[in-house]
């Protein structure tokens, strides 16, 4: 199965997201924001990072980019689609997820391993989860609080279109400890955390077990590989 | 030469941390007599000759479309000024 990680300039994450696909088993694909070419994939992941300088609001400009059209074409269709940290922010920007991204309540950056209860399994990319699994993957970024107006927000209670809640101190003021979403098909989720830094033993959170040996988050890139295999 | 003129603010209804955190220097300055402050943004689309209805009907989408973002802002204004020397 191969699963497109999608470079825009001032991207981070992406070498990380390339490599997450990797050890859950895909073939990782490299793609350019300028080339507007899917070149086939079976699945998308927008990865974290400050793409064009986080410039105009984050993930603005990138969601106006030559190859989001075609995400956004695709992802009608059904093509699974991730969007992580910058990438989420580009999801709400192109209008694939409901409600805004702002910078953090307190005003500072955050980066600690965040805590983290999995609401919801009913997707492509929580489906290996069980559901309310609390879950520790790395947070980091400036602009992760998560707003909307209040009808949005009673739209995805009710819907159940909370993927994510943050645990203990909400780390940036988002409504409801919203730290990630999925769309009504499922097929879309995006998040702030970073499931892609929780994937190998040794260079992930700290656990109760041992030092860095937190995989938490690779669950996250196995439920895809699961889902296109039992298709 | 003319420009149209974009502004843009945060919701007012909507927390602005920028803001805020600029509200509390004016503090630190020692003065008292601003009770908030809000940070918008202003774009400057600059028009070669005179601004036409076809001109500012763009920016008006442009501005609703990529200028904002209907869920954290609101357009405050769009206006033709004299292109600053």
């Amino acid at each position: 199965m191969r699963v497109g990680v999608v470079t825009f300039p001032g991207s981070l994450d992406d070498r990380d997201a390339l490599r997450a696909v990797r050890l859950a088993g895909g073939e990782p694909v490299a793609l350019w924001h300028g080339e507007p070419d899917l070149k086939g994939v079976d699945a998308l992941i927008l990865p974290g990072g400050f793409s064009y300088g986080d410039y105009l609001r984050c993930g603005a400009i990138a969601a106006h980019s030559p190859i989001m059209a075609e995400v956004v074409d695709a992802s009608h269709k059904g093509l699974p689609v991730l969007g992580i940290c910058n990438g989420f922010q580009i999801l709400v920007e192109a209008g694939l997820l409901p409600g805004g991204l702002i910078r953090n309540d307190h005003g500072d950056f955050v980066c600690r391993d965040q805590k983290l209860r999995v609401e919801n399994t009913d997707t492509v990319w929580t489906s290996l989860y069980e559901h309310g699994q609390e879950i520790t993957i790395p947070l980091k970024n400036g602009e992760g609080g998560f707003i909307a107006d209040s009808e949005t927000l009673r739209r995805i209670e009710g819907e159940n279109l909370v993927a994510f809640r943050y645990l203990g101190v909400n780390p940036n003021g988002s409504l409801n400890d919203i730290a990630g979403l999925r769309n009504e098909t499922g097929r879309i989720v995006g998040l702030m955390p970073h499931p892609e830094h929780a994937v190998e033993p040794g260079f992930g959170p700290d656990t109760d077990v041992a030092m860095k040996s937190g995989v938490d988050g690779l669950t996250i890139f196995a439920s895809l590989l699961s889902q296109v295999v039992s298709q | 030469m003319a420009i149209v003129v974009v502004e843009v603010m945060p919701k007012k209804e909507l927390l602005d941390p920028a803001g805020k955190a600029v509200a509390n220097a004016i503090r630190r300055q020692g003065i008292s007599s601003f009770t908030e402050v809000r940070i918008g943004k202003r774009f400057e689309l600059n028009v070669v000759g005179e601004v036409t209805a076809e001109h500012l009907e763009q920016a008006k989408a442009l501005a609703e479309n990529l200028l904002s973002n209907g869920v954290i802002e609101d357009v405050i204004d769009i206006r033709v000024e004299d292109s600053p020397a």
